[in-house]
């Protein structure tokens, strides 16, 4: 088993070998999460700091979750909080945590590229947990095992990504992971939020669901943050939920096989009628969650494995 | 009388459009002479060019000097040095500091500290509105007392129509020349790189190119409604470029310029958020780039100026959409325009058009000229001598080039100031 990368930033960097490798490994740390004692000692005497400068509960919680099941010491820093407001850049922030020595250092930013910046200046591995529009690597690797779980392979997947393209690193992310796994990529919304020169990434483009869902395997619906929701990017909540909710009508142009996924949180009736949300036989919302955990378990274990060869290198 | 004679040279002529082998004549200051053959004038002084490039010395539009305001960035000395070691005569100062140039005091300062610190020409322009702010217009007669060569908020967009409409008058009465950016600022604001694929894939806020083009159709309206002088600071899309022929055609008295960093590298080049590249208005896509180039070539872009805008590393060292636009270019336009010409775009004598001939006619100055009585401004370069460039050997304060690490091909040897060198490679 081997990972070749120092750090996980984005998917961009990864080949598909990487991407298997991760979800392999994640698949143990499901079936350990599913025991009573849900521990391994991999991160044992490890330090993981999550730095996130942009709230989160849902991620937050899962990378730390899954820093204790392997036994790191975690600490969580909320940095809108903290020295930011008192005017310290974001390079002097990471010199000051490196000098504490962390192993691995997850960050959250709301600008596209500061995780590859701070990336650069500190000598542990660092996780990308979201920045700006740019990736959230461990969302779209969670996804691709939910799919792999759910559909029994990775490969030749007709899938659908719907709604607020635009803003959304999840939707990169998923965009180049299931390109690189030779999957066909549909993105379905409106033109106000899809991305420019978007076709050039080797999807298809549509902005009729019933369209954009024909016969796909996998619906992949994205949040609508709700400060885009009046006037500015679609004209109300309820004219979007009209043309691109989805509910049981739309979903029916879908393979009758089709799965439903969401990245959470939710909101029900914007751009998901509920029923399906929480319909079991095709919303497989909740497993994302749980494969959330297992991934970031992964992830942070090859990570240490490069860290503890990288430094026994060193030491010889 | 001093004089001294350059002999063997390649004489770049722009007006001309022509590459001679010959000599030249300096004589109190001023171009004497030039000549070809054996037949040369007799003189103490003699610079032997060895078969090197001569041409007349850059006139650079639109260069950041950071006085007043933050000389830790820039000052007049450090920004003179950057020039004479790039072949740039004659400096054409924007008045973006802090506060803004744009009172007839301010300018006589920043003129008194050009005229101590720097050993090229400086000549300064002003404020269109006061503070830039697009509200009032400033003191245009005044200033041109002072000495202000034209006007401009740089890279401030008077949005008020109603207020740019009176100060264009204004300066039309005066005869005064306008810059003008031309990017619409609603569509522009927060932008930091053109919308496409690259933006998209690096998930960075990016305006839409059409957004020079709204701009510049304002412009033009307004300059048919005033009838004044106007120049366009950069044009950098292949867009907007029918719309600047047809107004060319229409007899506007409107020129256009565009930077080097446009005409030479394109949006790839941010590459993993790399803020050096960051500049205003944002890289293009490579068509855009290609478009401009001809534009040059062909002539419907008059100028090409360095768009010089020092910024200190904590400016830069930022994640992408914080970060500072601009980059240094004073001792890089040189060599980087030599790109084009080794890439066969631009002929040498096209290349000094835009450059140095172009820039002074329009600001009605007498250098920019390879001929008898013309300011003996002169850059002597190899074109074809390479080197890998390494940001810390600049000049200038700051050192936020995009050029660092890269292979360039083309050094300045000398560069003369009224016949006095005020810059000489130590490697000639």
């Amino acid at each position: 088993m081997s990972f070749s990368q120092s750090h996980l930033l984005g998917i961009e960097p990864l080949a598909p070998a990487d991407i298997t490798t991760i979800l392999d490994l994640a698949d143990q740390y499901v079936a350990l999460n599913r025991r009573d004692v849900k521990h391994a000692d991999a991160l044992a005497g490890l330090t993981q700091i999550n730095m996130f400068f942009e709230n989160s509960t849902r991620t937050q919680a899962s990378f730390e979750l899954a820093g204790k099941r392997l036994g790191a010491d975690v600490m969580n820093m909320s940095m809108q909080a903290s020295s930011v407001k008192k005017g310290e850049t974001l390079i002097d922030t990471a010199l000051t945590l490196n000098a504490m020595h962390p192993d691995l250092l997850v960050v959250r930013h709301p600008h596209s590229g500061a995780v590859d910046l701070l990336a650069q200046k500190v000598n542990c591995a660092v996780l990308n947990a979201g920045d700006g529009r740019h990736e959230h690597p461990t969302q779209a690797l969670l996804d691709a095992l939910t799919i792999r779980r759910a559909k029994g392979r990775l490969h030749r997947l007709s899938i659908a990504i719907c709604g607020d393209i635009a803003h959304s690193r999840v939707a990169r992310s998923n965009i180049i992971l299931l390109g690189k796994m030779e999957n066909r990529v549909r993105l379905v919304g409106p033109p106000t939020l899809m991305p420019a020169g978007i076709a050039d990434f080797g999807v298809e483009v549509f902005e009729d669901m019933e369209e954009g869902l024909r016969d796909v395997d996998v619906v992949m619906m994205l949040r609508l943050q709700r400060e885009r929701m009046d006037g500015g990017f679609i004209p109300s909540e309820r004219e979007y939920y009209f043309r691109y909710g989805l509910d049981a009508d739309k979903l029916s142009y879908a393979s009758p096989d089709a799965i439903v996924m969401h990245p959470g949180p939710m909101n029900r009736g914007v751009e998901i009628d509920g029923e399906i949300a929480d319909d079991i036989n095709r919303s497989v919302i909740q497993e994302q969650v749980e494969m959330g955990v297992a991934v970031r378990m992964a992830a942070m274990d090859l990570l240490a494995r490069n860290l503890r060869a990288r430094s026994k290198e060193v030491m010889a | 009388m001093t004089r001294t004679l350059f002999t063997d040279a390649r004489l770049i002529d722009p007006d001309a459009d022509t590459e001679t082998r010959g000599w030249l004549l300096v004589e109190n200051g001023r171009i004497a002479a030039i000549g070809g053959g054996a037949d040369m004038p007799q003189t103490d002084a003699r610079i032997d060019c060895a078969g090197k490039c001569l041409a007349p010395g850059l006139v650079d539009l639109g260069v950041k000097v950071c006085e007043p305001g933050e000389r830790h960035k820039e000052s007049y000395r450090s920004a003179g040095r950057a020039a004479a070691a790039g072949g740039v005569t004659t400096m054409i100062t924007r008045p973006d500091t802090l506060p803004a140039i744009d009172s007839p005091e301010a300018l006589e300062f920043v003129s008194r500290r050009a005229n101590a610190a720097a050993e090229v020409n400086v000549l300064p322009m002003a404020a269109l509105t006061k503070g830039r702010d697009g509200r009032e217009m400033t003191e245009i007669g005044f200033l041109m007392d002072a000495g202000a060569v034209a006007f401009t908020d740089c890279d401030h967009v008077v949005r008020d129509t109603k207020v740019l409409a009176r100060a264009l008058s204004y300066a039309r009465g005066l005869g005064a020349l306008v810059i003008g950016h031309i990017q619409e600022p609603v569509l522009s604001a927060g932008a930091a790189a053109t919308s496409g694929k690259f933006a998209s894939l690096y998930g960075l806020p990016a305006v839409s190119p059409m957004a020079e083009r709204m701009g510049l159709d304002r412009d033009i309206a307004l300059i048919e409604m005033t009838g004044v002088r106007y120049h366009v600071d950069q044009v950098t899309t292949a867009r907007a470029l029918p719309a600047l022929r047809r107004a060319r055609d229409n007899g506007l008295d409107l020129s256009a310029g565009t930077s080097i960093h446009h005409l030479t590298l394109n949006e790839f080049d941010v590459g993993g958020y790399r803020t050096f590249f960051k500049v205003k208005p944002p890289l293009r896509a490579e068509d855009d780039r290609m478009a401009v180039v001809e534009a040059v070539r062909n002539g419907l872009i008059d100028t090409i100026s360095s768009m010089h805008t020092p910024q200190d590393e904590e400016s830069k060292r930022l994640p992408f959409e914080e970060a500072a636009s601009g980059a240094v270019g004073l001792e890089t336009l040189l060599p980087a325009a030599l790109r084009l010409y080794h890439s066969g775009d631009l002929s040498l004598p096209v290349l000094f058009r835009a450059l140095s001939r172009n820039p002074a006619r329009r600001l009605g100055l007498p250098c920019g000229r390879l001929s008898a009585g013309a300011p003996a401004d002169l850059v002597l370069f190899d074109p074809d001598t390479p080197f890998v460039l390494d940001r810390w050997t600049l000049q200038s304060k700051s050192k936020n080039t995009p050029f660092d690490g890269q292979r360039m091909q083309g050094k300045v040897l000398a560069t003369y100031v009224a016949g006095q060198a005020v810059f000489e490679s130590i490697n000639a």
